[in-house]
């Protein structure tokens, strides 16, 4: 057996593989399947950073307490005391009299909010193919993240009963 | 999925499979084909074979290639589950080609047939011919882990010694023979081949969870990034598809479980 080895032998995976046998490497080449895992300067960098962890643990974290504040909004608006016959202005500004309430629906509106972001970002990351739309879609879901937030905090904060 | 023999419509030869005659059954193996010199598309073709169902999916394969068509490409070595050559998608699924018995994939067509078995190359990776994949990005992903004893200070005079429990420790996943049945499966490494996959975490699981070992750190710090564990959305796809049983999720929850144990 010669030890030579072959042209094809050589190439590495990193080179796009064509119709014409392995990596010829010619970008006019009708067809081309680039091979999913290269290194390249594309390839994200190592960010040494807990963000992913402390992501997937918030998720875990915040659905547990999420649990209660949904369970327990949905069961006091909706079937205690005549169910959602009784919501109107004068009760939710009831509510909102009392910091607890405040404070309960702060907290489901900031946790599930960030929730579902988190949740949407996991699926663009998993789903988005190209750098540019991955960067738009999370674009627009973090403004309208942060628009829903922010607006949301402001009216629980600023609500006024005597409008 | 596998071995719906016990629901009608029934099957004579499937039957006497299952209580150990021999009976031959006529079926369709339908592999999908690819070869880029000819065409640029992959095609599925079917192939008319008259087999005993107690064989293997493999001798099926052989009998195409040594008796129909030569230009049918595919990888076995072994041939007995070992070598881990033979991984492809049968009837969708991800298996090893010489650990599938006819009976298990064939099903009766109800019309007195068997329906087609279909055989497509593993998914994720980038198909070279018919059934050969470039495994080239799945065994750096495993090269990255750095699957090997890392150890500080001198070496000693004999061996490393450990107790049967810590051995047991990571006993599961020595187990894995590389075959790339468990990456191929998992939807996250299908749509971004730059997340590890099942099979490396398996194999860095082995080394962190191992007591003689003294690279779990880095190792850690390696499947802590962004297409490192947290990427897993524990579809279990990759426990499905392990021809070796190993519990391949559960591993990759153990690793999770000490990256946040070790952080805090």
């Amino acid at each position: 057996m010669s030890t030579d080895t072959t042209d094809i032998e050589l190439i590495s995976s990193s080179q796009a593989h064509t119709g014409k046998g392995l990596g010829t490497g010619n970008p006019a080449d009708a067809f081309v399947i680039q091979p999913p895992r290269t290194r390249t300067t594309k390839t994200p960098r190592r960010t040494r950073t807990n963000f992913e962890m402390l992501a997937w643990l918030f998720m875990r974290l915040s659905g547990v307490v999420l649990v209660v504040l949904i369970l327990g909004h949905l069961l006091i608006m909706l079937l205690l005391d005549h169910g959602v016959s009784k919501i109107n202005f004068a009760f939710v500004a009831g509510r909102w009299a009392s910091p607890f309430w405040q404070g309960w629906d702060l907290l489901m509106l900031w946790l599930a909010m960030l929730h579902g972001a988190n949740g949407m970002r996991t699926v663009i990351n998993d789903y988005a193919e190209k750098d540019s739309t991955r960067l738009w879609l999370k674009g627009l879901m973090g403004a309208a993240t942060v628009f829903t937030v922010l607006l949301g905090t402001l009216v629980i904060f600023t609500f006024d009963p005597n409008i | 999925m596998s071995a719906p023999t016990i629901d009608a419509p029934h099957s004579a030869a499937l039957d006497a499979a299952e209580a150990g005659g021999v009976q031959m059954i006529n079926f369709t193996l339908r592999i999908r084909r690819f070869n880029p010199e000819e065409h640029p598309d992959p095609v599925w073709v079917d192939y008319q074979l008259t087999m005993d169902p107690k064989e293997r999916v493999l001798d099926a394969l052989n009998k195409v290639k040594w008796e129909q068509d030569g230009t049918l490409t595919y990888r076995r070595s072994c041939a007995h589950g070992i070598c881990g050559s033979d991984a492809m998608r049968i009837n969708g699924r991800n298996r090893l080609a010489c650990k599938t018995l006819l009976k298990d994939v064939a099903t009766p067509d109800g019309k007195g047939g068997m329906q087609p078995i279909t055989i497509e190359a593993i998914k994720g990776l980038a198909v070279l011919k018919d059934l050969v994949v470039d495994m080239d990005p799945f065994f750096q992903a495993y090269k990255d882990v750095m699957p090997f004893l890392i150890t500080n200070g001198n070496e000693p005079t004999r061996e490393r010694l450990q107790s049967a429990e810590d051995r047991e420790r990571f006993d599961d996943t020595t187990k894995c023979i590389l075959c790339a049945a468990c990456t191929s499966s998992c939807p996250v490494f299908w749509n971004d081949g730059q997340y590890f996959g099942p099979a490396a975490i398996v194999n860095a699981h082995r080394f962190i969870f191992d007591s003689r070992d003294e690279g779990a750190e880095q190792r850690l710090e390696i499947l802590n990034d962004r297409e490192g564990v947290w990427r897993c959305r524990t579809t279990f796809n990759c426990s499905e598809a392990c021809p070796r049983g190993i519990e391949v999720t559960k591993a990759i929850q153990e690793v999770k479980r000490a990256l946040v144990t070790r952080r805090f």
